[in-house]
């Protein structure tokens, strides 16, 4: 038995070696894996040095492009960058905040939601002398506002949750319905049969919103159209995804919208000969014939104004929804079949947006039983926009999953 | 409300090519676990494998071009990966279950590793479907089973061999010896550490070819955590389908159908959470656990009785 037992750890301890030497691998090429991201930290910029410390306000040198900011940020990521989606879109909003402030940004990648991992990463960053954290997904939010008040000395920005508080604790997002709604205007127009498919994430706010908003452009480029939801309660499961497209597409449906970080529905639509609007990023390369629009993010100014507000000792944690007036959610590039008048719908409603002029969700607004919800004139409150539970006229589905 | 929309024959017909998509993707995996347990090793590095075969899969794929050889390279990578497992399971009598689980982490981080940089590929070489011709226009059991992709179809043919080779042949006999009482196997003639190896290496070679089916076809992308649990569900399968090649078989199509249900179930209005669905797979093997465990006072467990006890000679 003895001889037995040896043979078991000199197994356990060849697989460590062997997992180990990966890892190191894994560093040299700037990217984490599943088993190690919680142990994997990436440092990204030139001029990373362990210098950074807490009292940095005082070395103010962050400009406006090219800065020298001695501000070091950690970002924590549910994924891996390279999805073309959710993180991907974060992870280009890193770099750009890098080149415009100088700053050193530390990343971890795929931290998953509520895990000890997450806490663990955050310290890591600390002790690597980050001033700020940035946690890009929903359920880090609990682990980020008991961090916050054990940690006052870090600022802490939490994407898409609604704690905060006035000190060194905020939450961030964007108005993604504005583009949303401007997508819609053009699969409005595009879709022949006007049977609409969204894919859809899980039934919060968030989401229903952003099928409203797509529904309501939707249905005034053509009002007999409809958009039937199918929920897939994932945020990333291509197999699932690329499914439920093709379970809509069966229905009849001869475009698809979705929300997920991954292009299955889009490649699923390409090979149906559908069309395909497409959510985070631009991502008309993954189905080139079926791309319509899309809805993307641009944090990278939000990320390098923190940095900045970081560096100058003038963060002070809030909320912070932005719009297309400040750049962070915008409508990607339209395919050559848009028609010039949606087109130019399109600019001019954007246009609007930008000015605080004009709003999707200005009433009147019946929901999907005919029920007027929103009163004609009346721009709902953000506290309406954020508790979104039902879904407007012209949805097919339930806005309860 | 109009929900219901896609139960209609279309949709209907759409759930079913779904379910068989998905199953052949488990029947695959599963059917490699089954050959290896059969031969007394449990592999519980499914996941992992499968991993490494969609990585290998898409990369081979996209720079040859070729899907068939993307589907070639998953099954030599899990092939290869699944000889760690055999090393240290069957040549040195470590612990199955612990080097299972190792195998599982260490396909998933190589799969990673090796995938690193291909996660935004936008090339594909993905398999197209193939119409029998004169038994696709058949309605209804022409659209489900007679067009599919080429994997699905040698999926059965595969079935088909792997039935004949454990049943009706010398080797697949002393396969079957070695996975119930290796020393008297052993004594027989057969070689133990020879028969285990080459069946988890046949195990491993289908669980990639299992990954590289998403990744050449099903999905045709390759991200991290693309097998999703898929490699849990067929090893569930294997228990589900008692050991036996075809009632693995028909095991696959019913677990491939609660995957399709999954993305169905708002458009069909069922009003079960699909979180319930998830758990289906396994709620299912518990329930034949359960059945083997009552019918055992009658007659022996259909599970190969060598499971997990390595073999030595020495030590009889």
């Amino acid at each position: 038995m003895q001889r037995r037992l040896w043979q078991i750890l000199a197994v356990l301890l060849a697989f460590t070696l062997v997992a180990a030497a990966c890892g190191d691998d894994e560093d040299d090429a700037a990217s984490g894996s599943a088993s190690e991201a919680a142990d994997d930290t990436t440092t990204d910029s030139a001029s990373a040095s362990e210098a950074a410390d807490d009292d940095t306000a005082a070395e103010d040198a962050a400009t406006d492009s090219g800065g020298t900011s001695a501000v070091t940020a950690g970002f924590v990521y549910l994924t891996e960058t390279g999805d073309a989606g959710w993180t991907y879109a974060h992870d280009n909003g890193r770099q750009f905040a890098e080149e415009q402030t100088g700053a050193t940004t530390l990343t971890v990648e795929n931290i998953p939601e509520g895990s000890p991992e997450f806490d663990t990463a955050v310290r890591d960053f600390i002790d690597q002398g980050a001033d700020v954290i940035f946690g890009t997904s929903f359920g880090y939010m609990d682990a980020m506002e008991a961090l916050a008040a054990e940690f006052p000395d870090v600022a802490f920005a939490h994407a898409t949750g609604y704690m905060s508080n006035d000190t060194n604790f905020g939450n961030y997002f964007g108005r993604i319905y504005q583009a949303r709604y401007l997508t819609g205007l053009a699969a409005g127009e595009a879709s022949a049969s006007g049977n609409i498919g969204y894919v859809a994430a899980f039934p919060i706010p968030e989401v229903i919103r952003g099928i409203n908003a797509f529904t309501l452009g939707v249905k005034e480029a053509n009002p007999d159209a409809t958009v039937t939801v199918n929920w897939t309660f994932t945020w990333f499961d291509p197999a699932v995804e690329g499914d439920a497209a093709n379970a809509l597409l069966e229905g009849g449906a001869d475009l698809i919208a979705m929300h997920q970080d991954s292009t299955a529905a889009g490649e699923a639509a390409e090979a149906a000969g559908a069309r395909w609007v497409s959510y985070n990023s631009d991502m008309s390369a993954y189905a080139p014939d079926a791309y319509l629009a899309s809805a993307i993010w641009d944090w990278g100014p939000y990320y390098a104004s923190v940095i900045e507000a970081v560096a100058d000792g003038s963060y002070a944690g809030g909320a912070y929804w932005g719009g297309m007036d400040d750049g962070i959610v915008q409508i990607g590039s339209l395919a050559d079949d848009v028609s010039a008048e949606t087109t130019a719908l399109i600019e001019e409603r954007a246009a609007a947006m930008i000015a605080s002029e004009f709003d999707p969700f200005t009433g009147p607004i019946n929901d999907q039983d005919g029920n007027e919800v929103i009163a004609a004139g009346v721009v709902p409150a953000d506290g309406d926009l954020l508790g979104m539970a039902y879904f407007v006229e012209g949805v097919i589905g339930s806005a309860e999953g | 409300m109009i929900l219901g929309v896609t139960f209609t024959e279309a949709g209907v017909i759409g759930l079913l090519v779904a379910a068989v998509q998905f199953g052949t993707l488990l029947y695959l995996a599963a059917l490699g676990e089954t050959i290896s347990e059969k031969a007394g090793v449990l592999n519980l590095g499914l996941e992992g494998m499968m991993a490494t075969g969609a990585a290998m899969g898409f990369i081979v794929g996209v720079e040859t071009g070729s899907p068939w050889l993307g589907l070639l390279g998953g099954a030599v990578a899990g092939a290869i990966v699944s000889l760690i497992h055999a090393a240290a399971a069957v040549g040195l009598g470590a612990d199955q279950v612990v080097s299972g689980l190792a195998l599982t982490f260490l396909g998933l981080g190589f799969a990673d590793f090796i995938g690193d940089g291909y996660t935004d590929d936008a090339r594909r070489a993905r398999f197209a479907d193939v119409e029998i011709p004169g038994l696709d226009d058949i309605p209804w059991v022409g659209e489900v089973i007679f067009r599919h992709s080429p994997v699905t179809y040698l999926a059965v043919i595969i079935g088909v061999a792997a039935w004949f080779v454990l049943n009706r042949t010398a080797i697949g006999l002393g396969l079957r010896a070695v996975g119930e009482t290796a020393s008297t196997a052993d004594a027989a003639g057969h070689s133990v550490v020879r028969l285990r190896f080459a069946a988890v290496a046949t195990g491993g070679a289908l669980a990639g070819a299992s990954g590289a089916y998403l990744t050449t076809y099903l999905v045709g992308s390759w991200s991290q955590n693309l097998t999703a649990g898929r490699g849990w569900i067929a090893v569930a399968l294997v228990i589900f389908g008692a050991w036996r090649v075809g009632r693995v078989a028909i095991g696959a199509l019913l677990f491939g159908l609660t995957l399709a249900l999954k993305s169905r179930l708002t458009l069909f209005d069922i009003e079960i959470s699909g979180q319930f669905v998830d758990m289906l797979p396994f709620l299912l093997t518990i329930a034949v656990l359960v059945v083997i465990s009552f019918r055992a006072r009658n007659r022996p467990s259909p599970a190969p009785a060598a499971i997990g006890i390595a073999y030595r000679r020495e030590e009889r």
